[in-house]
């Protein structure tokens, strides 16, 4: 079961309208490194793990992500929302226009659509969990790379929040994986 | 939204925040009594800063966890705006 809570994570705010900037940050959105696939991966791969920890952990970071992802949809509407016509198409988003006007969609910044490729489910937890650490650097850096071509100074303070976050989450997956092997070397031993 | 609300919806989101990041640690810490400590801290503030917001301004979670009919027992209170991502001041 979920709740719904009718709040952000963390305040949205952008100076003004920016389709570039848009185009760009929809990746975290439904691009290969972005929260929906990070959400969905943990929140799946939950299922099979074997302590308690590791349980915990990916439920609840899987729940945050789904905050982020809500954080990463409220700044590209806002970004959007007053955008002209003129600035869509010279952002380059008329395609993205043509297909789905400002409403949100999962896409990379090229427009490629979310593919559950992007995540994997091993049932290994070992295995899982270095992909899980991996997805988080993927995250950070590509939060980075936002950082370098953000020209609103509103939009880049929440995406230092958010990659933060992501540093946060790389840690608590890093314990999960030690506790999971010293599980693994117990099993084995006693 | 007035000065009071964005005070209070603020105040909610600090508490917040590290409810969530000591509920992340905690997760691979169960026992550390520092942070059980800060957790149970996080937690009061959290309720306390909820339900003033709620009482002034209107729920803030559904499915039964809030009260979303107004006292004349005829609104339905959860609809009311603005949405989070609607909130950008």
């Amino acid at each position: 079961m979920w709740l719904y809570e009718k709040k952000l994570e963390y305040p949205v705010r952008v100076c003004g309208p920016n389709p570039r900037l848009a185009k760009n940050i929809i990746t975290q959105y439904g691009g290969p490194d972005g929260e929906l696939a990070a959400s969905l991966r943990y929140l799946t791969q939950r299922y099979t793990m074997p302590i308690p920890q590791a349980k915990g952990v990916l439920t609840d970071i899987g729940t945050e992500e789904l905050a982020h992802m809500e954080i990463v949809a409220a700044l590209v509407y806002n970004l959007l929302k007053d955008a002209s016509i003129e600035e869509i198409k010279a952002a380059g988003l008329d395609g993205y226009y043509a297909d789905h006007d400002k409403a949100l969609y999962f896409v990379n910044a090229e427009g490629v659509p979310w593919t559950a490729s992007y995540i994997q489910s091993k049932g290994d937890p070992v295995t899982d969990l270095h992909e899980d650490m991996a997805a988080e650097e993927k995250a950070r850096s590509t939060y980075e790379w936002l950082i370098n071509l953000s020209d609103d100074p509103d939009a880049t303070d929440v995406l230092k929040f958010l990659r933060e976050r992501e540093v946060v989450h790389f840690q608590r997956f890093g314990e999960t994986l030690m506790l999971v092997q010293e599980w693994k070397e117990g099993r084995k031993y006693f | 939204m007035s000065d009071d609300r964005k005070e209070l919806l603020r105040r909610l989101m600090v508490a917040e925040f590290a409810a969530i990041d000591l509920n992340l640690y905690l997760d691979t810490h169960p026992r550390d009594e520092r942070a059980l400590e800060a957790y149970a801290k996080a937690n009061h503030e959290v309720m306390m800063a909820r339900h003033e917001y709620e009482e002034k301004y209107g729920p803030l979670v559904n499915f039964g966890h809030s009260h979303s009919i107004g006292k004349d027992a005829r609104t339905w209170r959860w609809l009311n705006e603005p949405w989070p991502w609607e909130v950008t001041s």
